[in-house]
């Protein structure tokens, strides 16, 4: 066994050159660029792989995941009100739209839109009157005021946009409708957002 | 720090030290025997000025970390305990809440005087860059110290800024997800907000020492932007510096102090004595006064990402100036052209920061209604907020490169000591004012 051993070595020797420190360029690696490469690889793989740890902690934790969907009374919502709930640490808006409130909304479905959606699209079926949107402008994340800016849904006070009745962006700087949240109809007077 | 030092060990232990940690070397090469140009004006006192509020911030942030209470529950109720009941909590917090703004006072005069006398131009490229990551290091330092009282303004400025992230595509939602820690500005948010307010003063300390390392391989600029060119142009900074320098911080600490003990609460917004409310918006939402000009750029944009690159684009301008400026003469004292768009554009960050506290479709010009162009009237916030940024951005990425190269500038001094010997008070009788005009 042992002389084998040896012969092994001399011919590693013989491949790598006799002095690892130094070879020419265009020479291939030797042992100690090796290890050099290794130990790199080595270091920056492992701070590659802590950094994601410090990074991901920034992100929402599990009892912030976890937080409950919630449920709500409609009937606490009187005929042309919206009542504003928090719902995720958003405000949520309840509105329950009038019969001029709908009708002003389908009539601007054809009207040029930035975020083209119908009003349909927008409540569920054959509940029209009630509109459920997250209440945080698209633009930067102020909460709109009810019943303000020219088209007679929102408006927000940040930085002027207006919102119509069935929570469209019509005129300002914010680039999206006011979100609909997932929610669902538990009975005709109860739902559930979330 | 740089050159050879004229600094003697006088006593055995300074010996003994100046051969295992030569600090006293360090200290008397770069503050007290540092070659300085003689004819430093005013304008220059502001870095020493701009080290001492950073020192007030320091001592007075770390007192106040040792009252606050970084929780939604706790947070508002604390600093009003510090107000009240900590003793002289009132003093330290109106100290802390007006030195920022001093300290914004400080550093955009300072930025100002750079711009104005070529300080950005070669070879101090590196020292104007390193000033701009501590411009930007102390904006993001006061955002979220502003966020800590949580006020209305506090919560609803934090969600408007944090916002900002969220219009760049793709990743935008979970960038501003990430910042939260959660899916709206909450408890995780101020936590981590207390931390990094208490972290960056810290970074910025650092890079302060990195800018004055940057200022003294080339040595200060001056009001003639030439060269030193002999031990004539210089004095030693102590005690000519050391004494100008104290003189306009006391004169500096004197507006402070009038602020801290006669108006304190003027700088800051009546709203955010009202305690953060997620769910109401207050009606006018405004910055600081020291962001106003950077936020009437970002609504002059009626885009989401558009506002946002060019809000933040004004800032990334200024890290390129050095190489935007194609003038060879540093100092606008011999550019009569350029001072001239200089003071320009200086109105226009004033105007800038005018409107970024009105309400954008208010009109400039009371009780006058033009007509519409695209979404406002021409005689709004909105549109003068307009005019100025498009001026803003043609300062630094039209006029100053074409300038540089159409312009006759004026002759500029052999020395800095040139033009001192040849002002008439100075010439020895019978001997002819400036010498440069005999050939």
């Amino acid at each position: 066994m042992r002389p084998q051993t040896k012969g092994s070595f001399k011919v590693a020797d013989t491949v790598v050159g006799a002095n690892p420190d130094t070879h020419a360029a265009g020479d291939d690696p030797n042992r100690r660029d090796f290890i050099h490469i290794a130990a790199a690889v080595a270091a920056g793989g492992a701070v590659a792989s802590l950094a994601w740890p410090f990074i991901d902690q920034m992100n929402p934790s599990g009892d912030t995941l976890a937080l409950a969907s919630v449920e709500f009374d409609l009937t606490k919502v009187e005929l042309g009100q919206q009542v504003v709930i928090k719902w995720r640490g958003k405000p949520l808006f309840v509105r329950k739209r009038t019969g001029a409130e709908i009708a002003a909304a389908i009539k601007d479905d054809k009207a040029d839109l930035r975020d083209p959606q119908t009003d349909e699209e927008r409540h569920k079926p054959g509940k029209a009157e009630w509109l459920v949107v997250i209440g945080t402008c698209t633009h930067l994340g102020c909460v709109p005021t009810f019943g303000g800016g020219d088209f007679g849904g929102w408006f927000c006070p940040c930085h002027g946009s207006h919102y119509d009745t069935s929570g469209r962006i019509r005129k300002g700087p914010a680039p999206k409708n006011l979100a609909v949240p997932d929610y669902a109809f538990l009975s005709d007077t109860k739902v559930k957002v979330g | 720090m740089s050159g050879h030092s004229n600094y003697e060990p006088k006593t055995g232990i300074e010996r003994w030290l100046d051969t295992r940690l030569p600090i006293v070397r360090l200290a008397y090469d770069s503050i007290i025997d540092f070659p300085t140009p003689k004819n430093l004006n005013y304008w220059w006192t502001f870095g020493g000025i701009l080290a001492v509020c950073l020192g007030i911030q320091l001592v007075t942030g770390i007192v106040l970390a040792m009252h606050y209470v970084p929780h939604v529950d706790h947070a508002f109720a604390s600093v009003e305990r510090i107000m009240r009941d900590v003793n002289y909590g009132w003093l330290i917090r109106y100290m802390h809440a007006n030195g920022a703004s001093m300290f914004f006072i400080a550093v955009y005069i300072h930025m100002f005087r750079g711009l104005y006398y070529g300080s950005y131009k070669a070879p101090r490229e590196v020292l104007w860059i390193l000033g701009c990551v501590i411009y930007l290091l102390m904006m993001a330092t006061a955002f979220m110290g502003y966020v800590l009282p949580w006020g209305q303004m506090s919560f609803h400025g934090a969600v408007v800024i944090t916002n900002l992230f969220g219009a760049l595509p793709i990743v935008g939602e979970a960038i501003t997800t990430w910042l939260w820690g959660g899916f709206a500005v909450d408890n995780p948010t101020l936590n981590r907000f207390f931390s990094l307010h208490y972290l960056l003063p810290f970074m910025i300390a650092g890079v302060v020492g990195l800018h004055i390392w940057a200022l003294h391989v080339p040595g200060n600029n001056n009001p003639t932007g030439v060269n030193v060119k002999s031990k004539e142009d210089t004095v030693p900074f102590h005690p000519y510096y050391t004494v100008k320098d104290g003189f306009a911080i006391v004169v500096f600490l004197i507006l402070f102090a009038s602020f801290v003990f006669y108006n304190p609460n003027a700088l800051g917004h009546a709203d955010n004595y009202i305690p953060a409310n997620p769910l109401v918006t207050p009606a006018h939402i405004v910055p600081e006064w020291y962001f106003l000009p950077f936020y009437a750029i970002l609504r002059a944009v009626p885009d989401k990402l558009g506002g946002v690159l060019l809000m933040f684009g004004a800032i990334a301008v200024m890290f390129v100036l050095p190489w935007l400026d194609t003038s060879k003469v540093r100092s606008m004292r011999y550019r009569p052209t350029a001072k001239l768009y200089f003071f320009i554009f200086l109105l226009a960050c004033l105007i800038l920061g005018y409107c970024g506290g009105q309400l954008p479709d208010d009109h400039v010009i009371p009780h006058l209604s033009t007509f519409t162009l695209i979404d406002a009237d021409l005689n709004s916030f909105v549109w003068l907020s307009r005019f100025a940024a498009l001026y803003y951005f043609a300062y630094f990425l039209v006029i100053l490169p074409i300038l540089g190269l159409t312009e006759t500038p004026l002759p500029q001094p052999e020395s800095i000591s040139a033009p001192v010997l040849s002002h008439p008070a100075n010439a020895p009788a019978g001997a002819a004012a400036s010498p440069e005009k005999r050939g």
